[in-house]
């Protein structure tokens, strides 16, 4: 009833071409656009700025960039982090080096470096498949880490090789209060949010979904395989690259390579399975998941425990933490394996019969 | 008649007890607030445990004791699993209950120090690095807000090469020296002290990284065993420290010729290593054992009270444990610092609490009236110096105990400080601060 | 040279330690096309059982029955609530869930025996053998040969276990295809609930190993990251595989940490030690681009 598209015709190609076909989605996108900056600077605290709006959003982003290779091109890829790092460093570099270079330019020149990185790790991509691919990316996870560490130059020689970065400041106005991080970040994030979006449904796109369908038939019908998978590579860690920037720049400060650990790339890859895998929303949804589950049960079980009077220690409710996390991802991926982008979907199909539904 | 009387007499005795009851109650509502971003979960999970035990149970000792001049602590753990972004999390998530009035923060890892550092400054919240952290920020007239107190890794490479050549009859010339080390910010940072100890002591220096998590060391002890060094000098954490001295003597390498940074040294590294571990050596800037009295008190006190944080009370007296009470002991002496200049029996601010921190004048006199005569050196901190001690003492495990070998030693200072200036001055230019004038506020 | 014999021997003998976690991925693969990242958490709780009944006063041989015990209702109980429910869902949901289990396990394990490190004796010393020490002066120790020899012993049991019996056709059954096989009347449940059990043995004996040589700790479950390069190299569904791709891994990473570090140095100035983190995942990646299936691995075949 409210989310019904009949009577929305389409008379022109521009029309029917155009991101949101659905009336209904484009108010919606709207509103929460509105929401997210208009409303949210205005009522957020700067807990929820520092702690978990702005972490969200980068998180969002390299889980984007992920999707875009994994859920996409169908290329599974463990070395996220990496390419975070990558951008991340990069970014720095720019910065500090070349005087008077402008922050929005140095992230997009950290996120072109990534997708050089992520060319060149994608590769191997056209011979080898699966989780054989997967454990290559590790190489990729490992080894970038490792240079970071290595060549004191991509640190500017800091003794312990972790980088500071310098505040963000764009045509005079400095960035230094949480919300304007937030609006410099939700602004980065949605541009590129809506270029996936349209790079998803273009050729670019239909030839990413036909290598993951399967790549020998994509051949088959003339799709240029490397060229499809390396640009997915290329894209995926620009992506990431312009996070890992905005993760050092807008939310950390002070990045060292151990913190683009491995631990960071399973939990992109959590993001973009739970969120569900091959949707640009269900990156944003699987971030939204991952990053506020832990803080939830962080803040809730000790209360709970207390309500209920059991006598649980500091170490108790840490481990029970993890085990509730670990549980609840068995949980989501038994009751709906593709992700709560999926779940979403079955509520639209409800909502637009409801409330008649025969 | 007279019976009325006595019960006026008993109900008014009553209400003036209540009443006298009452007014400290008030008072007590001044509260200090720590923040601990702790961890006992994860592969450092076990060194947390210690070190967070020992520090709560001395808040609540100080506490049992009627709190710091009759100020309360109040505090509240938030796990981070020595995670840089989960740190920051947790920093973020607490911070604005600590605004009013906080205790210094002691993460007790190197990277989220390093993250919070800023940030810390900016909300103007001392942030403390006791043994670790950015060790730059010995340097107070840029990092006002950052205190790694007591000593750092530089200081202490430069007491254990002093050590080693006290023990050579007063020269290392000519001897070689294998430097063995986690390869992150950690490990990394007291490699510039030792290489300038290295030049000045005419010694060899050899340096040898090992990957994270470090628990195969084959190939890097394979190394030593061909350069064939005098001593190993080794800065591990966690499961690097058993891994290193097992495979010392899977190569026939003597441990007695090994000696660990102060994070290389306690009982989560040498029980494992079971038989192995006999005759190692390690720093640290606190000694272990039950037999310090603040240690004895607060079991008695704290455990006798059935309000420990530890289910397990074998731990009480480990090195670990007591450097949790080390820390406490520090942060709540910078409390009663600041209370002495600004108001005693107040809670303190955090411009306060920083005030103290950096004037913290802790002598063997008033060790003693704590009760921790030899458990921490003499601390004196001030603007330009954060660090305020410098000295550690040499330590051996005898297969079932540390046993402690020397007095404290200190560091090269000479050699040492100006290194953090150097390092503060590039931080300071790269973030475009103006230091303070150290020489102009002492004369204030 | 005798220094390069001894890095290669010990190199070796290392990998072996690898062979032996990368070994419960191969079983678990093999059987049910899972991969099972939890492996490592598995080794970590095997070993912590065994020390936590041991401190409950149970003796060595005792503990590790009743450590087989729980690694074996932790299979079953994997089996039914998790991999049961999720028949015929994508790899990669299935590989999901087992980081899932492993975190749960990561919680779990101490929750139950506690946190803290712990020492695991197994009556065997690590130390030089003497004799080849003075002949040779080269470094053999006696707790890797023991442990070599045991892996090899694992493996044997397993493969012949694999070929020869008649569950082990009908792992390799449901290996090839769960609904294949289920319709040919193969029980799926016991099949998954056997095997998880037996990659619980082999996680138990590695555990083993690894928690005496390094003592049982969290940082046990690390010693999945050694073992994943291996996988790749021997092949995921080959146990052979597993040993021979550990030999070589353990001897090039050693060699490579030794040899490689100097002429990197001698190019860029600096210190370039600790190249064992990445090295052996980037010579398994260019092992892959001449053989994309590991060393033992299956020919796939593509059909359009």
């Amino acid at each position: 009833m409210i989310y019904r598209e009949t009577g929305q015709f389409k008379t022109s190609y521009a029309a029917d071409q155009q991101i949101f076909p659905i009336r209904q989605d484009r108010v919606g996108i709207g509103i929460l656009l509105a929401v997210a900056f208009l409303v949210v600077p205005a009522v957020a605290g700067n807990y929820w700025f520092n702690a978990i709006l702005i972490p969200f959003l980068i998180f969002s982003l390299a889980a984007l960039g992920l999707n875009i290779l994994t859920g996409y091109a169908g290329q599974l890829s463990l070395g996220s982090a990496a390419f975070m790092a990558v951008g991340a460093y990069a970014a720095y570099n720019f910065q500090v080096r070349v005087e008077g270079m402008p922050v929005l330019l140095s992230f997009v020149l950290a996120g072109l470096t990534a997708a050089g990185v992520g060319i060149l790790f994608g590769l191997p991509s056209l011979r080898i498949k699966g989780f054989y691919l997967a454990v290559a990316t590790l190489a990729a996870q490992f080894f970038i880490v490792w240079c970071l560490t290595k060549f004191p130059y991509l640190s500017n020689n800091s003794s312990s090789g972790v980088i500071s970065v310098p505040g963000v400041e764009i045509l005079g106005f400095k960035f230094d209060t949480p919300a304007s991080r937030y609006l410099l970040v939700l602004s980065i994030v949605v541009a590129l949010a809506l270029l996936a979006k349209n790079m998803v449904r273009s050729s670019t796109g239909r030839a990413w979904m036909a290598v993951r369908d399967m790549d020998v038939a994509a051949e088959v019908i003339g799709i240029r395989l490397m060229r499809t998978k390396l640009l997915a590579f290329a894209v995926s860690s620009f992506y990431c690259g312009v996070a890992g920037a905005l993760y050092a720049f807008c939310y950390l400060g002070s990045v060292e390579p151990d913190g683009f650990s491995l631990d960071l790339s399973f939990k992109i890859l959590f993001m973009i399975i739970v969120g569900g895998v091959g949707s640009i929303m269900g990156s944003f949804l699987g971030a939204a998941f991952i990053l506020l589950l832990p803080i939830f049960l962080d803040i809730s079980l000790p209360a709970l425990a207390g309500l209920l009077g059991l006598p649980f220690d500091g170490a108790t409710v840490s481990h029970i933490q993890l085990m509730v996390f670990g549980a609840l991802i068995m949980f989501f991926l038994i009751v709906e394996p593709h992700g709560l982008a999926r779940l979403w979907q079955i509520g639209k199909e409800k909502l637009r019969l409801w409330p008649f539904p025969h | 008649m007279i019976k009325q009387f006595k019960q006026l007499a008993i109900a008014s005795s009553v209400a003036a007890a209540c009443l006298g009851a009452a007014i400290p109650a008030a008072q007590a509502a001044e509260e200090q607030f720590f923040m601990l971003p702790s961890y006992r979960v994860g592969p450092y999970g076990a060194n947390g445990q210690s070190f967070y035990g020992g520090f709560i149970d001395y808040l609540s000792y100080v506490n049992q004791k009627g709190g710091i001049d009759g100020v309360q602590i109040t505090w509240e753990e938030c796990e981070t699993e020595y995670n840089n972004a989960k740190g920051v999390e947790c920093y973020e998530r607490m911070k604005s209950k600590a605004q009013k009035a906080p205790g210094p923060i002691h993460t007790m890892s190197t990277g989220i120090s390093y993250a919070l550092v800023d940030k810390a400054a900016a909300d103007k919240l001392p942030l403390a690095m006791m043994g670790y952290g950015l060790t730059s920020a010995v340097d107070g007239s840029v990092f006002p807000w950052a205190f790694p107190l007591v000593t750092t890794y530089q200081m202490q490479a430069s007491a254990i090469i002093k050590f080693l050549k006290d023990k050579n009859a007063g020269s290392l010339a000519g001897k070689k020296i294998v430097y063995l080390y986690h390869d992150s910010a950690y490990g990394k940072e007291p490699i510039l002290a030792l290489e300038a100890e290295s030049r000045l002591n005419k010694f060899d220096l050899v340096q040898i990284p090992v990957a994270h998590p470090g628990n195969e060391q084959g190939a890097q002890w394979q190394r030593i065993r061909q350069e064939k060094p005098d001593y190993v000098i080794m800065w591990g954490w966690g499961v690097m420290n058993m891994t290193a001295i097992k495979t010392a003597q899977k190569m026939g390498f003597p441990r007695d010729r090994m000696i660990g940074s102060w994070w290389a040294g306690s009982e989560e590294d040498t029980v494992p290593a079971g038989d192995a571990a006999k005759g190692y050596m390690s720093a640290t800037w606190n000694v272990a054992g039950k037999d310090v009295p603040l240690i004895a008190d607060i079991e008695k006190t704290v455990y006798g009270a059935g309000k420990g944080n530890l289910k397990d009370t074998s731990k009480l007296g480990t090195i670990l444990y007591n450097r949790g009470v080390s820390a406490a002991v520090l942060s709540v002496e910078a409390i009663r610092a600041a209370q002495a200049k600004h108001g005693k029996g107040k809670a303190m601010n955090g411009e306060q609490v920083r005030w103290g921190l950096e004037n913290l004048n802790i002598t063997e006199a008033r060790l003693k009236q704590i009760g921790a005569t030899g458990l921490l050196p003499d601390v004196k901190t001030s603007c330009d110096n954060h660090e305020g001690s410098g000295k550690v003492k040499l330590q051996q495990w005898d297969g079932a105990k540390w046993v402690v070998l020397t007095d404290w030693i200190e560091g090269n200072k000479q050699l040492i400080h100006p290194l953090f200036q150097a390092d503060a001055a590039k931080f300071a230019k790269e973030k475009g601060i103006t230091p303070r004038n150290c020489a102009a506020e002492a004369k204030k | 040279m005798q220094f390069f014999f001894e890095v290669l021997i010990g190199g070796l003998l290392s990998g072996v330690m690898y062979s032996l976690v990368a070994l419960g991925f191969v079983l678990i693969f093999k059987a049910s096309g899972v991969f099972n990242f939890a492996q490592g958490a598995m080794v970590y709780f095997a070993a912590l059982s065994v020390v936590g009944c041991m401190e409950k006063g149970a003796p060595l041989w005792l503990a590790l029955i009743l450590a087989f015990g729980i690694m074996t209702l932790l299979g079953i109980a994997t089996e039914k609530f998790v991999l049961r429910k999720m028949v015929n869902q994508p790899p990669i949901a299935l590989f999901m869930a087992t980081i899932g289990l492993s975190f749960f396990i990561d919680g779990f394990a101490p929750l139950l025996w506690g946190n803290e490190v712990r020492p695991l004796d197994i009556g065997l010393v690590d130390e030089p053998i003497p004799w080849i020490l003075d002949s040779y002066n080269i470094v053999v120790s006696k707790f890797d040969l023991v442990a070599a020899g045991l892996a090899l012993a694992l493996v044997a049991l397993l493969a012949l276990f694999f070929q020869y019996t008649r569950v082990g056709r009908a792992l390799r059954a449901v290996a090839d295809d769960h609904q294949a096989a289920l319709s040919i009347g193969i029980p799926l449940q016991h099949i998954w609930a056997l095997v998880w059990a037996v990659a619980g043995f082999v996680a138990l004996v590695a555990g083993m190993l690894w928690g005496s040589r390094n003592g049982v700790q969290f940082a046990l479950t690390f010693t999945a990251l050694k073992a994943l390069p291996v996988l790749i190299l021997g092949g995921f569904t080959s146990v052979p595989g597993a040993i021979v791709g550990g030999l070589i891994i353990g001897a090039s990473e050693k060699l490579a940490e030794i040899y490689i570090p100097p002429v990197l140095a001698g190019w860029f100035g600096g210190n370039f030690g600790g190249i064992e983190g990445w090295f052996p995942y980037v010579m398994a990646l260019l092992f892959l681009l001449v053989r994309p299936e590991g060393l033992f691995g299956e020919k796939h075949i593509d059909r359009v």
